[in-house]
């Protein structure tokens, strides 16, 4: 598992985050929530080792002061909020880049179609060829999913456990795809992973995660099951506005909600 | 054996399709090398003795069977001495030029990084100049220690103080913004022309000599030496830059997410940014500046075989080459028996072009 302890993170002066305690574990969703700039992204980025932090975060038994890019790689994937590419690279090509690592898990002759079965996985079949500039916000947000994916193609190696961080993964998505990258990261979850998802969408939140950390002004303001936390007052407190939990709209308001998929 | 490679071709053609261009870039590289060699030969062959390709192979091939009427004592001596070396060291810097040019683009993320433009060969040119200029004076002795290398290691030094100054100014959080590092390499070319200037004003009549054919950028006065001096620095960078591809296609998801994928991005960085310097640096020293070829090859190279440092960096080397030996024999031959300065051969040919790609990239660039 991934046990961070008291994390801060400061930028210049300014104190992002503050002795944040929390923990992913495998066979686990942890989503992340709270409002814009709550800290939510910065703290995924001390967790991902891009931005120095006091605490300690020990990922399966080892300080992740002490390891290097490489190993780190191997046992945690990435998946950013968006990306943009200076060069002409096709779907294809970006895909492959998540098996630069050389650790996907996969059986060696597999791991040449990879990136094909990643890719119809995040319902991007018939992509390959596309180039990535050309695509839409959605799309290219899946197509990094599918590269992640393909980094660590196997939630558990060499039988220790491995992570999905994903950074806002449905925010650019319509309900079909969001329903989609949700079900990837349960099933990876199933397999014995862990994953790390920012989310801002409370209703995906409640149906997907195991546990809900809500983050408010650099702090850890609740964890817990998605029954523990999202009561009326915390989030009302959290968001800054006046809301019920579990009410229904008045009169005759039309709702959609995720739950009510039949996948 | 037609039909077993119009099948070949046909399934590089497929995967291409696929967005898999790995095969299409191998069998462009195998054509780049036929490329270069040919025009090798042909370099060797023309100018303005008859001495023919055909006999300097059959020398090379046959020596035992040399009469002396394959190669004359003269021809030997204008083969051997005069046009060899000018073949070598234009392969060696037309390599070296390109390479770097593809290795900042892929540093910088930005298709318009090229050392000439933003004032990483200015700089060299700078630590060449000073060398020039002050080999004559006290520090003459000093500078003697370095023997032949002196010349190529002050470049070096130029241009690796220029790149990392660049690097800082443009670079921030690990987003470098074209319109900063542009207008930063105009503010630092005009820097090291404005000390380029001061050592001009010091120099004496021979250096200024020394300095008017050097700065021409030329690879004419090719000799022996002159390769001895810049080669091993440039076939150390060229060695290297095999092993930044993975790096720099990594980068080029952004640094975090090289951070992610395993590169130690800091260090992977020092090493493309000295690799450049030295590249550049030695490039610089020996033929002065020759622009557009880092951008020009590397660009077109990109559109045929798509943007994989795997692949891009040894093309580039071939393509750079075998570019700057064409632009050389028009060089010599185009006022014959006059020579014109190649560097007016590569901006004539690279201005338009770079115009070209801002026509066409100018709603992706954001400039």
């Amino acid at each position: 598992m991934i046990e961070a302890r008291g994390i801060s993170v400061s930028i210049g002066t300014r104190r992002i985050i503050s002795d944040v305690d929390f923990d992913v574990r495998p066979g686990e969703v942890a989503a992340i929530v709270g409002p814009n700039g709550s800290g939510k992204t910065t703290f995924l980025k001390a967790l991902s080792g891009d931005l120095p932090y006091t605490g300690r975060i020990v990922i399966n038994n080892r300080d992740m002061a002490g390891l290097k890019p490489w190993e780190t790689a191997s046992m945690r994937a990435v998946l950013p909020q968006a990306t943009a590419l200076s060069f002409p690279f096709t779907v294809h090509e970006v895909v492959k880049l998540g098996l630069m690592s050389g650790r996907s898990g996969a059986q060696p002759g597999e791991e040449r179609n990879l990136p094909q079965r990643a890719l119809a996985r995040v319902d991007l079949d018939g992509f390959a060829g596309r180039y990535y500039q050309e695509l839409s916000g959605g799309e290219q947000q899946r197509v990094q999913l599918a590269r992640v994916l393909c980094q660590v193609w196997t939630p558990v190696l060499n039988g220790k456990p491995r992570y999905l961080f994903l950074d806002e993964p449905v925010s650019s998505l319509d309900i079909k795809h969001q329903l989609i990258i949700m079900e990837i990261a349960r099933d990876f979850a199933r397999g014995g992973g862990g994953v790390v998802a920012i989310l801002h969408d409370l209703n995906l939140t409640a149906m997907h995660a195991d546990r809900i950390c809500v983050m408010h002004r650099g702090r850890l303001a609740a964890a817990g099951t998605p029954q523990d936390v999202m009561t009326d007052e915390l989030i009302s407190r959290v968001f800054e506005c006046d809301l019920k939990v579990g009410a229904l709209p008045a009169g005759n308001v039309p709702f959609v909600l995720p739950q009510s998929v039949s996948l | 054996m037609v039909d077993g490679v119009a099948g070949r071709l046909g399934t590089v053609d497929k995967r291409a399709s696929m967005g898999d261009r790995s095969g299409r870039a191998k069998l462009a590289i195998a054509l780049l090398t036929a490329l270069l060699v040919l025009t090798m030969l042909f370099s060797l062959a023309s100018g303005a003795s008859d001495a023919s390709a055909f006999a300097v192979v059959r020398d090379w091939l046959f020596p035992s069977l040399s009469d002396g009427s394959a190669l004359s004592a003269r021809d030997r001596i204008i083969v051997y001495d005069i046009r060899l070396p000018r073949v070598v060291l234009g392969v060696l810097i037309g390599a070296a030029l390109a390479v770097s040019g593809a290795v900042m683009q892929g540093l910088f993320r930005n298709p318009l990084a090229d050392p000439g433009l933003v004032g990483v060969s200015a700089g060299a040119g700078l630590g060449a100049i000073v060398v020039i200029v002050l080999g004559g004076t006290f520090l003459g002795p000093v500078l003697a220690l370095f023997g032949i290398y002196t010349l190529p290691l002050a470049a070096f030094f130029g241009g690796l103080a220029t790149t990392l100054i660049l690097y800082r100014v443009a670079t921030r959080r690990g987003q470098t913004s074209i319109a900063t590092m542009l207008l930063a390499g105009i503010a630092l070319g005009a820097m090291a022309g404005a000390f380029s200037g001061i050592m001009v004003y010091l120099a004496d009549d021979r250096q200024l000599r020394d300095l008017t054919f050097w700065g021409l950028g030329s690879l004419a006065g090719a000799t022996w030496t002159k390769i001895a001096s810049a080669g091993p620095i440039i076939v150390l960078a060229l060695i290297v830059s095999p092993f930044l591809a993975r790096g720099l296609n990594a980068l080029a998801l952004g640094e975090a997410a090289a951070h992610h994928l395993g590169i130690s991005v800091q260090r992977f960085k020092n090493v493309a940014i000295v690799s450049v310097a030295a590249a550049t640096g030695a490039s610089v020293a020996v033929s002065g500046g020759i622009g557009f070829v880092g951008i020009v090859v590397p660009h077109l190279l990109r559109l045929l075989i798509g943007p994989d440092n795997r692949y891009l960096l040894p093309a580039s080397a071939l393509l750079g080459a075998s570019m700057l030996l064409l632009a050389d024999a028009v060089s010599r031959t185009i006022v014959a028996p006059a020579e014109l300065p190649i560097g007016i051969i590569t901006a004539a040919v690279g201005g338009p072009f770079f115009l070209w790609i801002l026509l066409r990239k100018r709603g992706i660039l954001d400039l």
